[in-house]
């Protein structure tokens, strides 16, 4: 009897882990597969059955897509965005956070409401308007000879606002121990001393978690600036990577495969090491917030 | 997740609206000059956020709407007001009647397989196994990439002569079908693709809600002599209703705005057949058409749908059972 339920258990261990081991190889292969066809020459790409790790990897495919689209701005690119958009949102959330948090004022929920219900407006209704704003509107706003089009403002500035981060952190500010922030007003500290000294230091981890989700954000943005740039110049690397890919006739995959890793690869490295972490902000919307 | 997990989004939401328990710090002197007073600060505070939004958010939300009632020229940007010709247009065209029923197909599909699959994958990795926070790190990885990235790496492997996918359906004996260029297989491509990519944060959330429920329920269900169903059945599954119904209600909006991966792949067709809501939307306004009023008149349908969308979730979650807190 004990015996048989013991041979049970060991069968349920022995299907679990085989169903980990199909679970990691149907989620790690399509990655696996990117990086061996970044090494096929054209001839090995082109045969069937196709080998899973090339004889002689052709590592001269990571140079010709480096050439073939300009990746070095693609990534400058990318990098500037990120990098704005994110302590753009950043600041933004955190000062509209401490607002709603602290201050005493009439309709203090009135105006969460408000920074709530742009959490209900998709960007896809704000697109069309936000690029006629930066092509006529700018122009004549500020009687410039030239529009907005193709330029980091454009790019940036509709993504620099953040309700959905005004809502995380004023979470995490809410749920701070009211004595700490107490002591420092007995201290005659005044809001932007607390804010700096005393509120961030202690909601770091949910304002790192909202950098973190902004930041994944930016880097993997794709509809605006695709509407919004129209040269290799300003392209980030999620629309300029497309370039290199034709969705018509023979493909040079080889070539393809290395650049989609030049974009995906920096992610995948960050992620190694910070994992736990990322996964934790990422989440984080949906378990605490 | 260190943290136990919170109910729903939506509901703490509705409770974060109406807490005013928790009193504001006030420094403010009597005789402080203005830029030291609470209501400067506070306009202060508020001002880049609240007008960024209204900027780029509200403000367009309504010129969106007016856009929706009007035929652009582009040639001279004047705009003629049409009355409700544009959603008349667009209701009665076959391609919009295909695009909604793509819209459903693509979001219901991804729906069932997303939640289904990530329950699977959580109650699998929730079991006393050697890596599997390993395993939870891989299956997660994906949720992260760049869709455009990822939608161009799945078209190689879709590749029906020379694919990875073709190969392994040669092992069973089955000829790959021409997939991002048939019709029938393109949106199933697309699916398979988009449930690939979120596949781990629904099992990460399911994982989260499973090592919340409290042990001894299962403890006591066993004593009842529930068997292994049954106590699934009668445990966890309503334990994890608040996180499914979160899940449901965010993979549906999710699906609703979901665009890199059908436009890298298969740029809306073959002859349509990928063509979401979304992707209509943006094809109307920045594609060959070029047709603003149609563009905005399809977005104000899209975001009708989610508004819908959102509203049963707050209604539902305010009815709601608390289950931990």
């Amino acid at each position: 009897m004990a015996s048989s339920t013991k041979t049970q258990d060991a069968i349920g261990k022995g299907a679990a882990y085989g169903a980990m081991a199909l679970l990691i190889l149907i989620i790690g292969i399509p990655m696996f597969w990117m990086l061996s066809g970044s090494l096929k020459s054209y001839a090995e790409i082109y045969t069937f059955p196709p080998e899973w790790i090339p004889s002689n990897p052709k590592w001269s495919n990571y140079r010709d897509a480096w050439n073939a689209v300009p990746f070095g701005r693609f990534y400058i690119n990318t990098i500037i965005i990120t990098a704005f958009g994110m302590s753009a949102q950043l600041i933004c959330g955190v000062l509209c956070a401490y607002a709603l948090s602290f201050f005493n004022v009439p309709f203090r929920n009135g105006w969460m409401i408000v920074i709530l219900a742009a959490l209900m407006i998709p960007n896809e209704i704000t697109i069309l308007p936000n690029f006629l704003f930066f092509g006529n509107t700018v122009r004549d706003l500020f009687g410039l000879d030239h529009n907005w089009i193709n330029t980091y403002q454009a790019m940036i500035l509709p993504g620099a606002a953040t309700a959905f981060g005004t809502f995380l952190m004023r979470q995490g500010f809410m749920g701070l121990p009211r004595d700490v922030l107490d002591a420092a007003k007995m201290d005659g500290a005044g809001h932007l001393r607390t804010l700096w000294d005393v509120v961030l230091p202690m909601a770091k981890p949910i304002v790192v978690t909202f950098a973190i989700i902004s930041a994944v954000n930016k880097w993997n943005d794709y509809l605006w600036p695709l509407i919004v740039t129209n040269t290799n110049e300003m392209r980030p690397l999620t629309v300029g990577l497309t370039f290199l890919f034709d969705n018509e006739g023979n493909n040079e995959w080889g070539m393809i495969m290395a650049g989609t890793a030049f974009v995906v690869v920096p992610l995948i490295l960050v992620f190694i090491l910070a994992q736990r972490f990322i996964i934790e902000g990422l989440t984080a919307g949906a378990t605490k917030g | 997740m260190a943290e136990a997990v919170a109910p729903a989004a939506g509901q703490s939401q509705a409770s974060a609206l109406v807490s005013t328990d928790y009193g504001a710090l006030t420094w403010e002197r009597p005789k402080a000059p203005f830029w030291q007073k609470d209501w400067f600060l506070f306009i202060l505070f508020m001002f880049p956020n609240l007008f960024l939004l209204t900027l780029f958010t509200f403000k367009p939300a309504v010129q969106n709407l007016f856009i929706s009632f009007q035929r652009v020229n582009l040639l001279n940007s004047k705009s003629r007001w049409i009355g409700l010709d544009n959603y008349k247009y667009i209701f009665n065209h076959p391609t919009f009647q295909q695009v909604l029923w793509n819209t459903l197909y693509f979001t219901a599909a991804t729906l069932v397989g997303v939640l289904v699959l990530g329950l699977l994958v959580a109650l699998l990795l929730n079991q006393k196994l050697r890596f599997r926070d390993g395993a939870r790190a891989v299956v997660f990885a994906p949720y992260l990439l760049s869709g455009a990235a990822i939608g161009i790496v799945w078209a190689y492997i879709f590749d029906p002569r020379f694919g990875l996918l073709a190969q392994i359906l040669g092992w069973v004996g089955i000829s790959s079908p021409n997939w991002l260029n048939d019709p029938n297989w393109a949106m199933p491509a697309i699916i398979i693709v988009y449930v690939w990519k979120n596949l781990g944060f629904a099992a990460t959330i399911f994982l989260a809600g499973l090592q919340a429920i409290p042990q001894d329920l299962y403890e006591a269900a066993k004593l009842d002599g529930a068997n292994a169903w049954w106590r699934f059945r009668s445990v966890t599954l309503p334990m994890l209703s608040p996180i499914s119904f979160f899940l449901l209600v965010t993979t549906v909006l999710g699906t609703f705005q979901a665009f890199d991966i059908q436009r890298v792949m298969t740029q809306g067709g073959p002859a349509y057949a990928t063509t979401t809501l979304v992707y209509y939307v943006y094809d109307q306004g920045f594609g060959n058409a070029a047709n603003y009023g149609r563009s905005a008149a399809a977005a104000m349908t899209l975001f009708a749908a989610m508004l819908t969308i959102t509203i049963i979730q707050f209604r539902a979650s305010r009815n709601q059972v608390h289950y931990d807190g």
